[in-house]
């Protein structure tokens, strides 16, 4: 089976900013999405059970290289680099439409998404992107393995999980209990060097750059501030049970019990 | 003049607690615009949900789903109808819970609407003519506010958004035909696993306690679930606890599991690392307890309790269990 994987590149987690049109700046340090390393592992997993390749793709600014040849190194066959400076300030919905126009040119029958993104927090691209490419979604994935029919998943929920099945191709979003992600071995690295790294531009893509960035975006960012300083700790430095009685004091005066 | 819908959640026959919340966002900032404002339920049993739905003031529209549609996962029941009343009502804002079940809608919406969307919201209301949308933005680094170019869209929110509190008027209740549904590819559930020990949802809590690697062990983590237990909180950990196996992955708070705005949060032998500050820093209080009065929890921390655990946890565990007992 072979597997796509959606890469995103984001800044290095703790050096987030915004850029003067309060845009993620992206011209920072970048590495790969942690949710999205774990889908890779499932990736790599699979095809070494099962035969197949995984091939990486990210949407993103030519700093986003770096990623891609780590993950490269961690096993996958090779990667797909959409980069176009007119897509800066691009907003979802034309993300999705460039992310689903590369997805057509490519082979796959499963299309692998993490559960968020560390800059975006928003969850619902692979759900969105399994729409447009008319193809079966199935999501938080705990398990991933094919099936007669297809592909089967566990899907977490508040009791245990439910088992899902779907014919392929289809798009999987997967959770961190996929398991944790490999580190590349020496060996690994010494292949990426040579593995293909594909850079697609809009235009490969059919897709006019009138149709991205910021001049298309439907929201913006209005503000952006510190959030406010919380008040500070009150220490309580008792014995245990004078220092009970002066938390249940605590809690009692806050109405939290 | 807005017309603002809540995409409803059902759990146990019931809305669930980010509906009410949503349904009464959806209620202030439709009187703000001078609109109007509804809660969309959809799914096998819809109507049992609705008249406490309704109490919370936007009228109340009910999708009942036949049997056969049972063995979907309920988001790609809810989206396709979703999508086909947008289509037939045009409502201005379509308000989404950011609930697992709720993110699922929201990305199925997105494909089949093609509606703006703005999500990870952590509150929501009226201003100059249209919603803004306030976000906890890279783990909560900066507060952001965010607004539609155009006059719709769709908005993805957390719990804690706001109080969920009944109207002074309830809201009607009418049940609606849906025409033009076109079904999502099929995934079928084909089974449903309940494991032992399944832990009460941190996303609905108003009260969590959390624990970290100082708890030290499976054993150590009862003494955070009883603490639980007689607060009437949930349990929550971090990513240490959880690789560990003490816990589910469903309870797991912070960067890489889910963020959380309780009332209150209780940390237990938790040192506030960057990546788990992120997924509780917006809790009304916070009270820590832990052996090093120099961890980083003490930063954001509103009571630092600096002592031994397993000395304390016990005991508070009986202080609130006597306090309880004697009302």
């Amino acid at each position: 089976m072979n597997i796509v994987v959606l890469l995103k590149a984001v800044p290095v987690v703790g050096t987030e900013r915004l850029d003067a049109d309060l845009l993620t700046d992206r011209s920072v340090q970048l590495e790969a999405n942690g949710n999205d390393e774990y889908l890779l592992e499932k990736a790599l997993q699979l095809t070494e059970t099962h035969g197949g390749e995984v091939t990486l793709l990210t949407v993103g600014p030519s700093g986003a290289t770096e990623a891609l040849r780590k993950a490269l190194a961690m096993g996958a066959a090779g990667a797909v680099h959409v980069v176009d400076e007119t897509m800066r300030g691009s907003d979802a919905r034309a993300t999705i439409e460039v992310l689903a126009a590369a997805l057509a040119k490519l082979d796959f029958d499963l299309c692998f998404a993490g559960a968020d993104t560390s800059d975006g927090q928003g969850g619902v691209v692979g759900a969105a992107l399994a729409v447009k490419l008319g193809l079966p979604y199935l999501s938080y994935a705990s398990e991933i393995e094919p099936a007669p029919a297809g592909v089967r998943i566990h899907r977490l929920n508040a009791a245990g999980y439910d088992v899902l099945e779907s014919p392929t191709p289809a798009v999987i979003m997967g959770t961190q209990l996929l398991g944790a992600p490999r580190y590349p071995s020496l060996r690994g690295i010494m292949q990426a060097r040579s593995k293909p790294l594909d850079t697609w531009t809009l235009a490969d893509l059919g897709i006019g750059s009138d149709a991205v960035g910021s001049a298309t975006a439907t929201t913006r960012t209005l503000d952006a501030e510190k959030p406010p300083e919380r008040a500070g700790a009150t220490f309580v430095r008792e014995p245990a049970d004078v220092a009970v009685a002066q938390v249940v004091d605590f809690l009692a005066a806050r109405r939290l019990i | 003049m807005a017309e603002i819908w809540t995409i409803g959640e059902i759990a146990d026959g019931a809305p669930t607690r980010l509906t009410l919340e949503l349904a009464t966002l959806a209620r202030g900032m439709a009187e703000a615009s001078g609109g109007t404002a509804r809660t969309l339920l959809v799914g096998q049993g819809a109507g049992s949900a609705a008249a406490e739905a309704a109490s919370y003031g936007p009228a109340v529209l009910v999708v009942e789903t036949d049997a056969a549609l049972a063995s979907r996962p309920i988001a790609n029941v809810v989206a396709p109808r979703a999508a086909a009343l947008i289509a037939q009502h045009s409502p201005d804002f379509v308000l989404v819970g950011a609930s697992n079940d709720g993110k699922d809608v929201a990305g199925l919406l997105l494909g089949l609407t093609d509606l703006p969307i703005l999500y990870n919201g952590a509150a929501a209301a009226w201003a100059d003519g249209g919603p803004q949308v306030e976000m906890s933005t890279f783990g909560g680094k900066l507060v952001t506010h965010s607004a539609f170019n155009g006059s719709r869209g769709i908005i993805v929110l957390r719990s804690g958004a706001i109080t969920a509190e009944p109207a002074a008027s309830a809201g009607s209740v009418e049940t609606a035909g849906v025409d033009g549904v076109s079904e999502l590819p099929e995934v079928k559930v084909v089974d449903s696993v309940t494991e032992a020990g399944a832990a009460a949802p941190i996303e609905e809590a108003r009260i969590i306690v959390g624990g970290g690697r100082g708890v030290g062990s499976a054993d150590g983590f009862r003494l955070v679930e009883d603490l639980a237990a007689a607060l009437g909180g949930a349990v929550g950990a971090t990513r240490a606890v959880v690789d560990s196996g003490w816990i589910g992955y469903s309870q797991q708070i912070g960067q890489t599991g889910k963020i959380v705005k309780p009332a209150l949060y209780v940390a237990c032998g938790i040192s506030g690392a960057i990546q788990h500050k992120v997924g509780v820093q917006t809790a009304g209080t916070i009270v820590a307890i832990n052996r090093d009065p120099d961890a980083p929890i003490a930063e954001f921390a509103d009571l630092m309790v600096v002592g031994d655990l397993f000395e304390i946890v016990p005991r508070l565990t009986e202080a609130i269990q006597a306090r309880k007992a004697a009302g």
